[in-house]
């Protein structure tokens, strides 16, 4: 479903010398980047900040460009069929909302049915569909300036999934909610995996999000891919270390050290 | 052709949603509509104030100096009304809600220039529909020359466009240039309200050769009402019209996508 192969990304970044002098200096925000996402995995996207997460969820959903290599997700090159891909993913940013602010939620929902042109009667069911399992009902008159960010987070998965997309990719999606929110968050992303076989890559700081949903876990750091496995595996990495925070932690700052 | 029509089919619907979500608040809606109707109606009311202390103004009539005004009033508010937002880029990429457009399957570009569509703008071109009726209601233009009116308005509506487009496509590289392109957009807005015959002809010639505004209304409305070039340019330009906007438009749609190509997005 979602194909990497030697994917990178750099930037060139000015700096400011002096009064005019400019000096230009290479960033690689990812380098050499390979996996491979079967449809129906749950895999979780691990790394510090700064590690090339974002930019890769970026290079995934076509809003940036690769600089180097091949991506495919859903057989489709991203960056250069970006709007044809839109209609196979869905995508959350924890971040920011994708949803109007100054709009209730629900005409935000319409105006995400109309951009992906899908028919009134499907929309209809969909939508009754998600904000029962989402518990989106008592705020769907709201504006979403007002929601809680549990409620927006909600709102945000629900506006993901309305045109039934068979890849979700999710940018932090746990950020900063509660415990409550938290788990519901989870329980839901399980259920649409396991029941409607979608396929989730998620990235997150939260372990908590790892253990109990990803059946696979990619580590990365510095821009490169530092593990890929299950999450026994991940731990027995670093065998004297009991707790996944501890054996995460070891390995952020294993990886930080020059090899 | 079919792309272009399923793209004004996007707008049109997500204009709807804008207009209804904003219909819920009728008086607010209402209020605004007349606001910027009776705005513009001061603007229009410092043209008759001029005419009250001269009998011509660059050696035009009253009733063609709104002509002028009427044109290229409606030209500017109809695109300002439907792609003005283009200019916002900046904004939105600062704001990361680029991204979150460029993850539709929709072209970012008709996503924002219909992103909070403002109805209540219509209270300006209404206004200059109305001082164009009034202007054409005493000029008694021949309808052998009259042809040439929606074919201006409607070059007027695509150079105007294609400004906006331009400012916009210029923030890819340069986040805080909605500046620059505003000079040119309301700049030329208000320019090509008076008879270009008031300015120098240096400018004149800047305004046809370099940044088309003199097509909006200047060099098609000598044309309808029969005038020689004040500043003796050639005949055929007053048909020149067209090939100004499709070559501006192309420019834009060019310097558009060069920009996307080199889109960074922000951090996080």
């Amino acid at each position: 479903m979602i194909e990497v192969d030697g994917a990178g990304r750099s930037f060139t970044v000015t700096r400011r010398k002096g009064l005019l002098r400019r000096e230009r200096e290479v960033v690689h925000a990812v380098s050499d980047l390979s996996f491979q996402i079967a449809a129906g995995e749950f895999v979780g996207y691990l790394g510090p900040n700064g590690a090339g997460k974002s930019t890769t969820i970026k290079m995934l959903t076509g809003i940036l460009a690769p600089s180097a290599g091949r991506i495919r997700v859903a057989g489709l090159d991203p960056s250069r069929r970006r709007t044809a891909l839109a209609r196979h993913i869905g995508v959350v940013f924890g971040q920011r909302t994708t949803l109007w602010w100054d709009l209730p939620l629900k005409d935000s929902f319409t105006l995400i049915r109309h951009l992906y042109k899908v028919d009134q009667v499907r929309h209809r069911e969909r939508l009754a569909e998600l904000s029962d399992v989402l518990e989106l009902g008592p705020f769907l008159d709201k504006p979403v300036r007002q929601l809680s960010l549990g409620q927006r987070m909600r709102g945000d998965i629900a506006a993901a999934l309305l045109h039934d997309p068979p890849v979700l990719i999710l940018d932090e999606p746990t950020i900063g909610l509660d415990v409550v929110s938290k788990a519901a968050v989870r329980e839901f992303l399980r259920g649409v995996n396991a029941e409607r076989g979608t396929t989730v890559l998620l990235t997150t700081h939260d372990l908590g999000d790892i253990e109990r949903l990803c059946r696979r876990v990619m580590l990365i750091d510095h821009g490169r891919l530092t593990f890929d496995g299950t999450l026994d595996a991940l731990r027995a990495t670093v065998p004297e270390e009991t707790s996944i925070e501890d054996v995460v932690t070891r390995l952020y700052t294993r990886t930080a050290e020059p090899r | 052709m079919g792309e272009a029509l399923g793209l004004a089919r996007s707008y049109v619907l997500l204009a709807a949603t804008w207009v209804r979500a904003a219909a819920q608040y009728p008086l607010s809606m209402a209020m605004l509509t007349i606001g910027s109707f009776v705005v513009t109606c001061l603007d229009a009311a410092a043209i008759v104030v001029i005419f009250v202390h001269t009998e011509t103004l660059g050696g035009f009539s009253l009733p063609e100096v709104m002509f002028l005004y009427g044109t290229a009033g409606v030209s500017f508010a109809l695109a300002d009304m439907l792609f003005g937002n283009v200019d916002k880029l900046g904004q939105h990429v600062r704001a990361g809600t680029f991204d979150t457009m460029l993850i539709r399957p929709v072209s970012p570009f008709v996503q924002m220039a219909v992103d909070r569509f403002a109805f209540q703008r219509v209270g300006r071109v209404l206004q200059a529909a109305i001082v164009l009726a009034v202007a054409l209601a005493r000029l008694h233009v021949p309808w052998q020359r009259a042809w040439m009116i929606p074919v201006m308005v409607l070059c007027g509506i695509v150079l105007f466009t294609a400004m906006w487009t331009l400012g916009g496509a210029l923030q890819f590289l340069l986040t805080e240039a909605p500046e620059i392109a505003n000079a040119f957009t309301y700049g030329g807005g208000q320019l090509t309200q008076y008879p270009l015959s008031v300015y120098g002809g240096e400018l004149v010639r800047a305004v046809t050769f370099i940044v088309p505004l003199a097509f909006v209304n200047w060099q098609p409305a000598l044309y309808v009402l029969d005038r020689p070039d004040p500043f003796g340019l050639p005949y055929w330009l007053r048909f020149a019209g067209p090939v100004a906007a499709v070559t501006l438009a192309c420019a834009a749609g060019w310097a558009w996508r060069a920009g996307l190509r080199r889109y960074r997005s922000t951090g996080s």
